[in-house]
Protein backbone atom coordinates (compact mmCIF):
# COMPACT_ATOMS: atom_id res chain seq x y z
CA UNK A 1 0.00 0.00 0.00
CA UNK A 2 1.36 3.36 -0.77
CA UNK A 3 1.88 5.41 1.90
CA UNK A 4 -0.63 9.06 2.14
CA UNK A 5 1.82 11.78 2.79
CA UNK A 6 -0.30 13.03 5.71
CA UNK A 7 0.23 9.13 7.16
CA UNK A 8 3.63 9.45 6.93
CA UNK A 9 4.45 13.18 8.07
CA UNK A 10 2.10 11.92 11.58
CA UNK A 11 3.73 8.89 11.50
CA UNK A 12 7.59 10.39 11.34
CA UNK A 13 6.59 13.45 13.56
CA UNK A 14 4.88 10.57 16.28
CA UNK A 15 8.73 9.36 16.23
CA UNK A 16 10.87 11.78 18.82
CA UNK A 17 8.17 10.80 21.24
CA UNK A 18 7.86 7.40 20.70
CA UNK A 19 11.62 7.35 21.39
CA UNK A 20 11.30 8.90 24.85
CA UNK A 21 8.78 6.43 25.78
CA UNK A 22 10.46 3.71 24.90
CA UNK A 23 13.50 4.51 26.71
CA UNK A 24 11.48 5.55 29.73
CA UNK A 25 9.81 1.25 29.18
CA UNK A 26 13.35 -0.19 28.65
CA UNK A 27 15.82 1.76 29.90
CA UNK A 28 18.12 1.29 26.70
CA UNK A 29 18.59 3.64 23.83
CA UNK A 30 19.39 0.97 20.92
CA UNK A 31 16.93 -1.43 22.60
CA UNK A 32 14.28 1.62 22.21
CA UNK A 33 15.12 2.08 18.71
CA UNK A 34 14.55 -1.35 18.10
CA UNK A 35 11.52 -1.26 19.61
CA UNK A 36 10.23 1.94 17.62
CA UNK A 37 11.64 0.35 14.51
CA UNK A 38 9.31 -2.66 15.22
CA UNK A 39 6.37 -0.39 15.85
CA UNK A 40 6.67 1.62 12.95
CA UNK A 41 6.90 -1.82 10.72
CA UNK A 42 3.79 -3.08 12.77
CA UNK A 43 1.93 0.02 12.64
CA UNK A 44 2.02 0.58 8.73
CA UNK A 45 0.97 -3.14 8.06
CA UNK A 46 -1.98 -2.74 9.72
CA UNK A 47 -2.59 1.04 8.79
CA UNK A 48 -6.16 0.14 7.23
CA UNK A 49 -6.91 -0.41 11.05
CA UNK A 50 -5.99 3.16 12.20
CA UNK A 51 -9.29 5.26 12.29
CA UNK A 52 -8.56 8.40 10.17
CA UNK A 53 -8.97 11.65 12.70
CA UNK A 54 -8.15 9.82 15.17
CA UNK A 55 -4.96 10.21 17.33
CA UNK A 56 -1.90 8.83 15.15
CA UNK A 57 0.33 9.46 18.40
CA UNK A 58 -2.01 7.38 20.48
CA UNK A 59 -2.62 4.69 18.16
CA UNK A 60 1.06 4.42 17.51
CA UNK A 61 2.31 4.31 21.32
CA UNK A 62 -0.71 1.63 21.87
CA UNK A 63 1.17 -0.30 19.61
CA UNK A 64 4.36 -0.26 21.39
CA UNK A 65 3.46 -0.65 24.42
CA UNK A 66 1.35 -3.85 23.51
CA UNK A 67 4.28 -5.22 21.58
CA UNK A 68 6.87 -4.21 24.46
CA UNK A 69 4.22 -5.95 27.01
CA UNK A 70 4.12 -9.23 25.27
CA UNK A 71 7.97 -9.28 23.63
CA UNK A 72 8.74 -8.17 28.11
CA UNK A 73 6.68 -11.43 29.16
CA UNK A 74 8.86 -13.91 26.90
CA UNK A 75 11.95 -12.40 28.53
CA UNK A 76 10.57 -12.08 32.04
CA UNK A 77 11.16 -16.22 32.19
CA UNK A 78 15.02 -15.35 32.53
CA UNK A 79 14.35 -12.43 34.91
CA UNK A 80 11.98 -12.36 37.33
CA UNK A 81 12.75 -9.26 38.94
CA UNK A 82 11.80 -6.82 36.56
CA UNK A 83 12.59 -3.73 38.77
CA UNK A 84 15.90 -4.72 39.79
CA UNK A 85 16.58 -5.75 36.05
CA UNK A 86 15.72 -2.08 35.01
CA UNK A 87 17.65 -0.80 37.67
CA UNK A 88 20.63 -2.94 36.29
CA UNK A 89 20.48 -2.09 32.28
CA UNK A 90 20.86 1.57 33.58
CA UNK A 91 23.86 0.64 35.89
CA UNK A 92 25.52 -1.09 33.28
CA UNK A 93 25.34 1.30 30.48
CA UNK A 94 25.75 4.68 32.73
CA UNK A 95 26.62 8.03 30.80
CA UNK A 96 24.86 7.90 27.17
CA UNK A 97 24.63 10.73 25.40
CA UNK A 98 23.72 12.83 27.36
CA UNK A 99 21.66 11.80 29.66
CA UNK A 100 24.16 12.58 32.19
CA UNK A 101 21.96 15.19 34.34
CA UNK A 102 19.25 13.07 34.38
CA UNK A 103 20.69 9.97 36.19
CA UNK A 104 19.79 10.61 39.42
CA UNK A 105 15.87 11.04 38.80
CA UNK A 106 16.32 8.17 36.08
CA UNK A 107 17.58 5.74 38.37
CA UNK A 108 14.15 6.60 40.80
CA UNK A 109 12.37 6.53 37.97
CA UNK A 110 13.84 2.63 37.34
CA UNK A 111 12.91 2.22 40.88
CA UNK A 112 8.78 2.19 39.83
CA UNK A 113 6.85 -0.69 38.72
CA UNK A 114 6.54 -0.88 35.44
CA UNK A 115 2.56 0.10 35.26
CA UNK A 116 3.21 3.08 37.83
CA UNK A 117 6.03 3.94 35.61
CA UNK A 118 4.75 3.91 32.18
CA UNK A 119 1.41 5.79 33.72
CA UNK A 120 3.27 8.74 35.02
CA UNK A 121 5.55 9.35 31.42
CA UNK A 122 2.51 8.81 29.37
CA UNK A 123 0.39 11.62 31.54
CA UNK A 124 3.16 13.61 33.06
CA UNK A 125 5.60 13.60 29.71
CA UNK A 126 4.08 12.91 27.12
CA UNK A 127 0.88 15.00 27.59
CA UNK A 128 -1.83 12.68 26.89
CA UNK A 129 -4.99 13.01 29.48
CA UNK A 130 -5.93 10.54 31.84
CA UNK A 131 -8.44 8.85 29.14
CA UNK A 132 -6.10 8.34 26.36
CA UNK A 133 -3.28 7.01 29.05
CA UNK A 134 -6.21 4.61 30.09
CA UNK A 135 -6.97 3.32 26.60
CA UNK A 136 -3.39 3.06 25.75
CA UNK A 137 -2.62 0.78 28.62
CA UNK A 138 -6.27 -1.15 28.10
CA UNK A 139 -7.11 -0.23 31.59
CA UNK A 140 -9.52 2.16 33.60
CA UNK A 141 -9.01 5.57 34.25
CA UNK A 142 -9.29 5.55 37.48
CA UNK A 143 -6.15 3.11 37.61
CA UNK A 144 -4.05 5.30 35.74
CA UNK A 145 -4.93 8.04 38.19
CA UNK A 146 -3.99 6.24 40.88
CA UNK A 147 -0.93 4.82 39.45
CA UNK A 148 0.35 7.98 38.21
CA UNK A 149 -0.74 9.17 42.18
CA UNK A 150 1.43 6.50 43.53
CA UNK A 151 4.47 6.95 40.84
CA UNK A 152 4.79 10.40 42.14
CA UNK A 153 4.35 9.75 45.97
CA UNK A 154 7.31 6.97 45.43
CA UNK A 155 9.64 9.53 43.36
CA UNK A 156 9.31 12.17 45.67
CA UNK A 157 9.89 9.33 48.61
CA UNK A 158 13.16 8.50 46.82
CA UNK A 159 14.21 11.80 45.60
CA UNK A 160 13.50 12.85 49.40
CA UNK A 161 12.35 15.58 48.31
CA UNK A 162 10.12 17.20 51.23
CA UNK A 163 10.37 20.98 49.66
CA UNK A 164 11.10 22.31 46.69
CA UNK A 165 14.73 23.71 47.80
CA UNK A 166 15.89 20.26 48.97
CA UNK A 167 15.62 18.75 45.08
CA UNK A 168 18.80 17.29 44.02
CA UNK A 169 22.23 18.71 45.36
CA UNK A 170 23.06 18.81 41.30
CA UNK A 171 23.70 21.96 40.31
CA UNK A 172 23.85 20.75 36.44
CA UNK A 173 20.60 19.54 37.57
CA UNK A 174 19.26 23.37 38.81
CA UNK A 175 20.93 24.67 35.42
CA UNK A 176 18.47 22.86 33.13
CA UNK A 177 15.29 22.98 34.93
CA UNK A 178 15.97 26.67 34.76
CA UNK A 179 15.98 26.88 31.35
CA UNK A 180 19.93 26.41 30.13
CA UNK A 181 19.91 23.61 27.99
CA UNK A 182 23.28 23.36 27.58
CA UNK B 1 19.74 8.42 60.59
CA UNK B 2 15.62 8.33 59.63
CA UNK B 3 15.38 10.14 56.29
CA UNK B 4 12.60 12.12 56.17
CA UNK B 5 10.59 9.60 53.79
CA UNK B 6 10.73 7.07 55.77
CA UNK B 7 9.23 8.85 58.72
CA UNK B 8 6.49 10.38 56.52
CA UNK B 9 6.26 6.13 55.92
CA UNK B 10 5.74 5.63 59.25
CA UNK B 11 3.05 8.39 60.13
CA UNK B 12 0.88 7.94 57.09
CA UNK B 13 0.60 4.40 55.60
CA UNK B 14 -0.97 5.66 53.25
CA UNK B 15 0.92 7.48 50.43
CA UNK B 16 0.45 11.07 51.69
CA UNK B 17 -0.90 13.32 49.33
CA UNK B 18 2.06 15.80 47.44
CA UNK B 19 2.73 19.50 47.98
CA UNK B 20 1.75 21.26 44.47
CA UNK B 21 5.37 22.57 44.74
CA UNK B 22 6.60 19.12 44.96
CA UNK B 23 4.58 18.15 42.40
CA UNK B 24 5.33 21.05 39.80
CA UNK B 25 9.22 19.84 40.45
CA UNK B 26 8.75 16.14 39.63
CA UNK B 27 6.76 17.03 36.54
CA UNK B 28 9.46 19.69 35.38
CA UNK B 29 12.10 17.09 36.07
CA UNK B 30 10.15 14.28 34.27
CA UNK B 31 9.96 16.61 31.04
CA UNK B 32 13.51 18.19 31.15
CA UNK B 33 14.01 13.92 30.56
CA UNK B 34 12.11 13.11 28.17
CA UNK B 35 12.14 16.38 26.57
CA UNK B 36 15.85 15.65 25.82
CA UNK B 37 14.91 13.16 23.69
CA UNK B 38 12.44 14.45 22.26
CA UNK B 39 14.38 17.12 20.98
CA UNK B 40 16.97 14.91 19.11
CA UNK B 41 14.28 14.78 16.66
CA UNK B 42 13.73 11.97 14.07
CA UNK B 43 16.76 9.89 13.78
CA UNK B 44 17.74 9.64 9.86
CA UNK B 45 17.61 5.09 10.50
CA UNK B 46 13.71 5.95 10.86
CA UNK B 47 13.06 8.68 7.79
CA UNK B 48 14.82 5.49 5.65
CA UNK B 49 12.98 2.96 7.16
CA UNK B 50 9.38 4.61 6.13
CA UNK B 51 10.74 5.05 2.74
CA UNK B 52 11.96 1.59 2.39
CA UNK B 53 8.41 0.82 3.71
CA UNK B 54 6.42 3.15 1.30
CA UNK B 55 8.69 1.57 -1.47
CA UNK B 56 7.64 -1.77 -0.80
CA UNK B 57 4.29 -0.90 -0.65
CA UNK B 58 4.43 0.90 -4.16
CA UNK B 59 5.86 -2.63 -5.58
CA UNK B 60 2.61 -4.66 -4.15
CA UNK B 61 0.21 -2.48 -5.39
CA UNK B 62 1.61 -2.28 -9.24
Amino acid sequence: MAMDESVRKAVLSAVPSLRAFAISLCGNVDRADDLVQETLVRALANIDSFQPGTNMSAWLFTILRNHFRSEYRKRRREVEDSEGHYAETLKTQPEQHGQVEFREFREALAHLPADQREALILVGASGFSYEEAAHICGCAVGTIKSRVNRARTRLAELLAIDSADEFGPDEQTRAVLAGGRD
Amino acid sequence: MESAASREKKDHPKPAKLGREVQARLGQQLRAMYDEVVNQGVPTRFTSLLSQLDGEGNKDKH
